[in-house]
């Protein structure tokens, strides 16, 4: 049996240096939703866990001074969710994070694991790419910032190096006339994993489409950023052409598998259908606030 | 394994145990601290039977390891009840028998509690949404439903 150890350092250094020392034995705890269920399980047996939640910087939400956001790797997603501000500038963020489990669940799971589990389907990675979301990340070379959509690198697995461990998430500030929202398809009402995700970050000025991202969750190895549906939003006034060409660039997009909640084809159906929903929501909160 | 001491807070009493690394706080709670209330149903967060609260957050104790409840605060079902005296939730649950096996029962009660905090007037699809995380296979929900809704429109009577 190996001798499991537990660290709870109080600074980002002490945990880069203990991390990276333990090599491969060692697992990072944010809110362990995952990694307690996978020890649990058997499949995992790390040597050195190193809890991350002692750290100030992990567990912090601010507003920085242009009006964007830095949210820790460690935050829940209710402690986020009792941000007085978040949701209101972030509500297709926080509905995805808060999508993520239960009640008791969101009580400790965190956008930071989410994304390092590196699953095709998290909920809060499509929201967070559509957002434009910019990690944090440190290790023993120092400190690096990465596109969120360049961190997974397939089921499981992502592209931070060996020893560097995510810190935060940097959303930027919104020109007026923006918001977002991530729906997702699951074969139930509740506790389920995405068949399909969406989210999408709009800005309308006037009633047309000034800047526009979409991220495409649980359709291809790794959540997508497509850019060809953000081009077609952009300049319209989302009439139904501009939707329909949207739509049909998430289901060009999609590489799926077929599994017992979908087929590829119906996977490949419905990211179009819900790029349609996501933007009229998101459409919908960006005007109402103006 | 060398045993880890754990100086923590439960249901607002100091108390210190000894636990493995690898514990989880349903372990500790059931094992060595003697509280076996928080029950171990699927241990992998997905029944909500182990339900606690930590720092005043609804957990599954399942899903923590025992050393990171060092220097926080815990709160289990046998903190409910003020003495003999039933929290209203309990009293509740009771008269409208909002449970059968009891198995899920301390769990949907420290949940809806921690519901009742946050928002004291849930309605019916608030409450069934916050104990989606909280399974029973013997009243099809709907009493426990109930059972809150009652409880939630008492309480702010009073």
């Amino acid at each position: 049996m190996t001798e499991l150890r537990y660290l709870a350092p109080g600074t980002l250094d002490e945990a880069v240096g203990a991390f990276a020392k333990a090599g491969s034995a060692a697992r990072i705890l944010a809110g362990g939703t995952d990694l307690l269920v996978q020890m649990r399980s058997g499949l995992l047996k790390p040597g050195v866990i190193v809890d991350i939640k002692k750290i100030p910087e992990m567990t912090a939400i601010e507003q920085t001074a242009d009006g964007g956001f830095r949210i820790g790797a460690a935050v829940s997603g209710m402690a986020l969710a009792e941000h007085k501000n978040f949701g209101r500038v972030w509500p297709g963020v926080l509905e995805a994070v808060n999508l993520i489990g239960s009640k008791q669940v969101q009580g400790r799971a965190s956008a930071g694991g989410n994304l390092c589990n590196g699953s095709p389907a998290g909920d809060s990675v499509p929201a967070m790419v559509a957002a434009g979301a910019i990690v944090t990340v440190q290790g023993p070379d120092g400190r690096r910032e990465m596109k969120v959509e360049d961190v997974p690198a397939g089921p499981g697995r992502t592209n931070l190096k060996p020893g560097e461990i995510l810190v935060s998430f940097t959303l930027p500030p919104r020109p007026p006339g923006s918001s977002d929202a991530y729906l997702r398809m699951i074969p139930r009402t509740e506790m389920d994993i995405a068949v399909v995700g969406v989210g999408v970050s709009l800005t309308v000025k006037d009633g047309t489409v000034t800047a526009a991202r979409v991220g495409l969750g649980a359709v291809a190895p790794t959540v997508l950023l497509v850019e060809d549906a953000a081009k077609a939003l952009i300049g319209s006034k989302l009439d139904d052409a501009a939707l329909a060409k949207a739509a049909a660039a998430c289901s060009a997009a999609c590489r799926p598998i077929d599994d017992k909640r979908g087929t590829i084809a119906y996977r490949t159906r419905v990211a179009g259908v819900l790029l349609k929903r996501t933007v009229a929501i998101a459409a919908q909160r960006a005007t109402q606030k103006n | 394994m060398a045993k880890v001491h754990v100086t923590t807070t439960i249901n607002g009493e100091p108390m210190e145990f000894l636990c493995e690394p690898d514990d989880t706080m349903l372990d500790a709670l059931r094992g060595p601290l003697a509280l076996t209330g928080s029950k171990e149903g699927c241990a992998s967060g997905d029944c909500g039977a182990c339900s606690i609260t930590l720092d005043d957050r609804l957990i599954c104790s399942c899903l923590m390891l025992a050393v990171e409840a060092q220097d926080h605060e815990i709160k289990t079902i046998e903190g409910m009840a003020q003495g003999d005296k039933l929290h209203p939730l309990q009293q509740k649950f009771l008269e409208m028998a909002a449970l059968q096996c009891g198995i899920c029962t301390s769990g949907m009660l420290v949940a809806s509690d921690a519901l009742l905090r946050k928002n004291p007037e849930p309605s019916e699809e608030e409450v069934r949404f916050w104990l989606a995380g909280n399974l029973c296979r013997c009243t099809g929900y709907d009493k426990i439903v109930r059972a809150v809704m009652e409880t939630a429109a008492e309480m702010r009577a009073q």
